[in-house]
């Protein structure tokens, strides 16, 4: 077995009766979907039910899917709501409210039911779609939008968040707080859909509670500071705080959030924003204002990352330092460009002519988006290499309740400030070879020290040169910059406190992080343990520090989310891996569960029991 | 060049050259268009470190590294881009784009439209000989349609691209076109075009004597533009596209206010930034 690949069909998903028992979930959670026609105002309602959430001390995390459709098409609002943070939606739902059915058949593979799960639509409406009736969940049928027309000028959605929050025993105050804290109309619109939101709370108050009956797990007071916060905004904040002061970039499905957020943000810090005509001009804009010695961004998704990466060779070998965001959404080509996949790690990683090192990073949650990105900008800075960060269209879209992220710096990290030298330094050479290849950079403006960066092979003092001794001292130059970097504890969260003596890890990247975790828990639930190694530096490659990752282990089990098993192919060539390592990959843009994981991680350690007994 | 004990001397021309020697056929025009950049930022005294020469790639893109001022050689076609980063994130730099018809016209293309559009404070520096030299010879958008040449035999059939015009229906707010073989008056366009609020195009007539060595006779029919500049864009289009295409002078100059940074005030903390997260 070289590898071991789980290809669930569709009715697969939905199998989550054979998923261990609920009871081996970390924690008692709550998932709610929010169903609809484009129009409808399903993401307003999941957005006011997740601000409420948090509002009554919960946490919880809300993950936006629709059809390609730009106005119009389906929406689903997919939430789910804990007393603890939470980084993955559960396997199934237990509540699912339709505001109409058009089209949310299309949702039969992501809104998997179960037969105690809840289903409300509108009575006017045609009846539940038969791939939902086929879980043999509970249906009940309300005349929703009559409801809401006999207030006049309420709003459907609203009257929903009611019956929801309801449902949740999530109290009036922090619905109706929510609702007022984002009402932005007149008055008279506001009275009439609060009108709305109780109607809907009264309705639910006479209905069944969710999830067989069980309510959610009561609401802890909330400690310390708690932030609501999209994994694009986390990104576009983390940026800002690493220095970035200046962004320029195209607009492009799932990053276009992360702009949007920084262009005021941006402003009221002294930097700027600027819209380009391409991803080209955009690369190159932002390598040009590096140059000029402010720290810069972009964000993308993979056709304009594929766009860019002529210019990105360029920072490599002018040795400026540029981040960019690729926010993943689903390939090749125009692809999937609303929903998730993590298939852009091949190309980051591998995707540039000649030999050109660069950094590449991937947060690990919605909430580490901030910190990866922080983290990317200060690498980037400091050795003066392009970074490039994954994030995707699952964390980057979805919005969560989390606790504010520490400011801690890592203090063992080397300075993450760029080197640059002071005016009239005698015999300056902009690309000397030094011990650790970084080399001081003159930034324009600093008179005695001018130079010409330059994407042409040079000697040391920048001047253009074929010759093979300059190309060999440059090449490993750039190399040896990345290469001997002292990364710290960063570039991998291993996880292995309850695990300790097991010989098994699974390791894995991005976004899929919090699902793997929560399977990894329900794994040692049911007595299988196994290490966690979760990336956050996929390259450099680190040999050394995956070997101390790796100490005691004899077999790794690599996840992830895309079609071609990228991050394990990647480790196999890069990392001595024990053992005979296996591969759990399967493409977006369904997110991978945790009960599917869970099963697989089991299936994985009882194959090899005879070979341990053997050993 | 940075005596502190005189600082009342002059800059000239040659505090502006490198000293690396040009990679250049001998009689190229850029030599001479290297020439007047310098003399105009001598003119003008700026200092050389205040200067930044940002290209991409071809003959005439080789310039920054000949220049004594903080130069940028970047990949092909991207130079407007690259000046526009630096120029927004470092406004109080002078920043000169230079390259050739292949790089601006065709694959900068469109960067090329849109730096006239936007109308940030930058002087882009154009030497067209209509021709690729670097690769030896083949047709650039400014070549004639029936100009033989090995990778289009018998010449490409397809009219040559007006950059004078397309800058201005664009929306540049200087056009100027110069000819490499008269370095003084170049330099003087250069000069004006720095000086010129707004982005500032300066289309040089360069000669290619290796490739197009019928580029010799220019200097025969060039001549200065018979009328004043005007401030009337369909006005200059009108001559543009009617004169004989070696009208020298400045044929368009606009007031356009140029483009100014989205840049608040730096009082707002970083930090303060967390507010609109906080529950």
């Amino acid at each position: 077995m070289t590898i071991h690949a789980l290809m669930p069909r569709q009715a697969d998903t939905g199998a989550a009766a054979q998923a261990p028992p609920r009871a081996a979930a970390p924690s008692g959670s709550v998932s709610i979907a929010i169903a609809g026609s484009g129009g409808s105002g399903v993401m307003t309602a999941g957005a006011l039910l997740l601000d409420a959430a948090a509002r009554a001390g919960l946490y919880g995390l809300m993950v936006r899917s629709s059809g390609p459709q730009i106005r119009g098409g389906e929406a689903a609002a997919l939430l789910r709501l804990a007393p603890a943070p939470l980084d993955a939606l559960d396997d199934s739902f237990d509540l699912l409210l339709a505001m109409d059915w058009q089209n949310v058949n299309r949702f039969a593979d992501e809104i998997v039911l179960r037969a105690t799960s809840l289903v409300i639509g509108d009575s006017d409406e045609a009846t539940i779609p038969e791939v939902f009736a086929s879980s043999g969940a509970r249906f009940l049928a309300l005349p929703l939008k009559k409801m809401a027309k006999a207030i006049p000028g309420s709003w459907a959605n609203m009257l929903t968040l009611g019956l929801a929050g309801g449902l949740l025993r999530i109290p009036e105050s922090a619905l109706e707080a929510a609702l007022r804290a984002s009402w932005k109309r007149d008055d008279a619109g506001l009275q009439a859909n609060l009108a709305a939101l109780r109607t809907g709370l009264a309705e639910a108050a006479k209905i069944e509670g969710v999830g067989g009956g069980a309510a959610l797990p009561a609401a802890k007071p909330a400690s310390g500071r708690r932030w609501l916060i999209s994994g694009n905004e986390a990104a576009g904040y983390g940026a800002i705080r690493a220095g970035v002061r200046f962004v320029a970039a195209y607009p492009i499905t799932p990053a276009t959030e992360l702009l949007e957020w920084m262009a005021p943000a941006l402003a009221k810090v002294g930097g700027t924003l600027l819209q380009a005509e391409d991803e080209l001009a955009s690369v190159n804009m932002i390598i040009g204002a590096s140059y000029g010695g402010v720290p810069s961004l972009t964000a993308t998704a993979g056709p304009g990352l594929a766009l860019m990466t002529e210019a990105i060779g360029l920072a490599v070998c002018a040795e400026v330092p540029i981040v960019i965001v690729d926010v993943m959404r689903g390939g090749p080509s125009t692809g999937i460009p609303a929903k998730s996949e993590q298939g852009d790690l091949s190309f980051a990683v591998s995707g540039l002519h000649g030999d050109a090192p660069r950094l590449v990073l991937a947060p690990t949650s919605i909430a580490d988006c901030l910190a990866t990105t922080q983290w990317a900008v200060q690498l980037a800075e400091a050795l003066q290499a392009p970074a490039i960060v994954l994030s995707d269209q699952f964390m980057g879209q979805s919005r969560a309740i989390i606790d504010r992220p520490p400011d801690a710096e890592d203090h063992a990290a080397p300075t993450t400030a760029r080197l640059t030298v002071a005016a009239n330094v005698p015999d300056y050479k902009r690309y000397r070879d030094t011990g650790s290849g970084v080399s001081p950079m003159a930034i324009p403006g600093t008179p005695g020290v001018v130079y010409t960066a330059d994407g042409l092979e040079h000697n040391e003092a920048g001047i253009p040169s074929s010759q093979a001794r300059d190309h060999l001292l440059q090449l490993d130059k750039r190399a040896r910059k990345l290469a001997s970097y002292h990364y710290g504890s960063r570039w991998a969260d291993i996880e292995d406190a309850a695990t300790q003596g097991s010989d098994a890890a699974v390791i894995t990247f991005g976004s899929v992080t919090g699902t793997v975790r929560e399977a990894v828990a329900r794994a040692a639930a049911m007595g299988v343990h196994v290490r966690l190694i979760a990336l956050r530096l996929l390259a450099p490659a680190l040999p050394e520090l995956f070997a101390q990752a790796l100490n005691g282990v004899r077999q790794v089990f690599v996840v992830e989310q895309n079609h071609g098993a990228q991050l394990y192919r990647y480790l196999r060539a890069m990392i001595d891996l024990p053992g005979r390592p296996a591969s759990f990959h399967r493409p977006g843009p369904l997110p991978l569960r945790p009960a599917e994981l869970t099963a697989a991680i089991v299936e994985w350690q009882r194959a090899r029991t005879p070979e341990k007994e053997l050993a | 060049m940075n005596d502190a004990a005189s600082p009342v001397a002059l800059l000239t021309a040659a505090n502006y050259k490198s000293a690396t020697k040009p990679i250049w056929c001998p009689g190229c025009g850029d030599f001479t268009v290297l020439s007047a950049i310098t003399k105009a930022l001598a003119s003008l005294q700026l200092p050389p470190h205040e200067v930044a020469v940002v290209s991409g790639i071809g003959c005439s893109s080789r310039i920054p590294a000949y220049t004594a001022c903080y130069g940028f050689h970047g990949v092909h076609g991207r130079a407007l881009a690259a000046g526009t980063g630096l120029k927004v994130a470092r406004p109080d730099l002078t920043v000169l784009v230079t390259g050739g018809d292949g790089d601006g016209y065709s694959i900068g293309g469109n960067h090329f439209m849109h730096a006239c559009r936007r109308n940030v404070d930058l002087t882009y520096i154009v030497m067209d000989n209509h021709v690729y030299g670097m690769t030896k010879g083949q047709a650039s958008p400014t070549t004639e349609p029936d100009w033989d040449n090995k990778l289009s035999p018998g010449g490409t059939g397809i009219r040559s691209f007006h950059p004078l015009v397309i800058a201005l229906a664009a929306g540049a707010s200087f056009v100027a076109r110069a000819f490499a073989g008269d370095p003084n008056a170049t330099a003087n366009l250069i000069a004006q075009g720095i000086r010129h609020p707004g982005f500032a195009f300066i289309e040089v007539l360069s000669p290619c004597v290796t490739f197009r060595p019928e580029q010799r006779e220019w200097k025969q029919h060039v001549h200065a533009a018979p009328v004043a500049p005007t401030d009337d864009a369909a006005r200059a289009a009108r001559r543009i596209m009617t004169d004989d295409g070696f009208n020298i002078g400045v044929l368009y100059a606009g007031n356009r206010t140029p483009y100014a940074a989205h840049c608040g005030n730096t009082a707002h903390s970083v930090a303060g930034l967390e507010a609109e997260f906080e529950l």
